[in-house]
């Protein structure tokens, strides 16, 4: 029987950069996504808003497991070939883009009304009065949250383990399966996670106090 | 559409295990209301211990927040299901569950009703202190009540995304409802069916348990507050 040793660990950690590597996925494929759901939350546009809301509800509804079974085993259902980095990409995409997507749109709607009305005095079109006026403003609220958002990410790519996906988690499992030290094993395990994981908590709270500070002058 | 012409759709075989399913989300149900409750308490006391505790105990508190709100569920339920019996604990895949969701939601909950104890204005507090209450009844009707009252709306989402992320407890076979589904889809390979109807059951518990949340606020915490 193997014992946990440095070469055991070296794997585990290895396995960190498809970690790394699925959340950069996630968090920018759900940044896309997230900005289209807020875009179309605040729109105008009364079918935009219902069916961004029923996207948000459905995804924020739903547990994060359940969309990344939905997708493993529907994409086969409409003829698709899937491998586990389409299926654990996609799934978390949709989540975090309904998340995301929900954070912005209260940063969107946070800022004052009389910023909306003076772009439309200005008669700027709708591109030029989100991209020039109101998102630049929203962007500097929604920093902190985002940031935080990102520590979410990280933990929820750890459910792609329970479709076999090797990352961080499922390298554990394959470890403490050969060892049989869980106790070890999943200590390394958490202690990979924090030390990704709290630096950005740590640079979350910081941008909020700055934040709090710069509001409260 | 071409693509869906290859695939019949076949809910029979999810329907007729109806007895499994209601099974399963009565244990969900229990499961998440149970480490509600738990959750709720621990994140009182830390809550306390956080903002008036000494401080070796606003030390171990910071930890204990810190360590868990930055690792995966997943994890630490592994660690409580597979580490801690290597250490001679016998507990079964269902308390292990349980516990693990107590521990994991009491370290969100601490940090938002800290965010509530901080927020009751110094006054308040002198105010019941000139009335001669009790430090505990001081604490309990005169923080407590009002920070719970402030961070609801905060509070009671956790509780939701804490019954959602639950579905991770079938990863040790805790019998909730994701552990019937996964068992169902290995005996009738009507996979996809299976998780429809299954992330239906969640969705309508969390549209409830959001309902429920609503009257708990009407019934316990709507009285009028002027400032």
């Amino acid at each position: 029987m193997r014992t946990f040793g440095l070469s055991e660990f070296l794997f585990i950690l290895e396995a960190a950069k498809w970690t790394v590597a699925l959340s950069m996925m996630a968090f920018i494929g759900g940044a896309i996504g997230g900005l289209i759901i807020a875009l179309s939350r605040t729109s105008h546009n009364a079918v935009a808003r219902l069916l961004s809301g029923i996207f948000i509800q459905v995804f924020q509804g739903t547990p994060l497991l359940l969309q990344l079974f939905l997708v493993f085993f529907g994409a086969p259902v409409l003829g698709i070939e899937i491998n586990l980095w389409v299926a654990a990409g996609a799934a978390l995409i949709l989540n975090s883009s309904a998340f995301l997507g929900e954070i912005w749109r209260g940063c969107i709607q946070a800022i004052p009304g009389g910023q909306w009305e003076a772009a439309h005095a200005l008669s700027l079109p709708y591109v030029s009065r989100m991209r020039d006026v109101v998102l630049p403003q929203a962007f500097k609220i929604a920093l902190a949250p985002t940031v935080g958002y990102m520590v979410q990410i990280i933990k929820g790519t750890s459910l792609a383990a329970i479709i076999g996906f090797v990352e961080i988690t499922r390298a554990g499992q394959i470890i403490n399966n050969a060892t049989f030290q869980p106790l070890i094993v999943f200590s390394a395990v958490a202690a990979i996670y924090f030390v990704l994981c709290w630096p950005l908590s740590l640079l979350a709270a910081r941008i909020e106090r700055r934040q709090a500070a710069a509001l409260s002058r | 559409m071409r693509l869906f012409m290859n695939y019949s759709f076949q809910f029979d075989a999810v329907f007729a295990a109806w007895p499994q399913l209601v099974k399963g989300t009565l244990s969900t149900i229990e499961l998440s209301m149970l480490s509600m409750v738990f959750g709720l308490m621990v994140a009182i006391v830390c809550a306390w211990g956080k903002t008036a505790g000494p401080r070796p105990v606003r030390w171990v508190i910071n930890a204990y927040i810190e360590l868990i709100r930055n690792t995966p569920f997943l994890v630490q339920l592994f660690f409580f299901f597979f580490a801690l019996p290597a250490l001679g604990l016998r507990w079964t895949a269902y308390t292990a569950a349980l516990v693990a969701m107590v521990v994991n939601l009491g370290a969100y909950a601490t940090e938002i009703i800290r965010a509530g104890i901080e927020s009751i204005p110094k006054g308040q507090i002198e105010a019941g202190l000139a009335l001669n209450l009790k430090r505990h009844e001081i604490f309990r009707f005169v923080i407590l009540k009002p920070a719970l009252r402030t961070v609801y709306p905060a509070l009671t989402s956790q509780f939701i995304l804490l019954m959602l992320s639950s579905a991770v407890v079938s990863a040790i076979s805790a019998d909730d409802l994701t552990s019937v589904a996964a068992n169902l889809q290995s005996q009738t390979f009507r996979s996809f069916e299976i998780y429809i109807v299954v992330a239906g059951i969640y969705l309508l518990l969390a549209l409830s348990f959001s309902a429920l949340f609503r009257v708990i606020y009407r019934m316990a915490l709507n009285y009028p507050a002027g400032r």
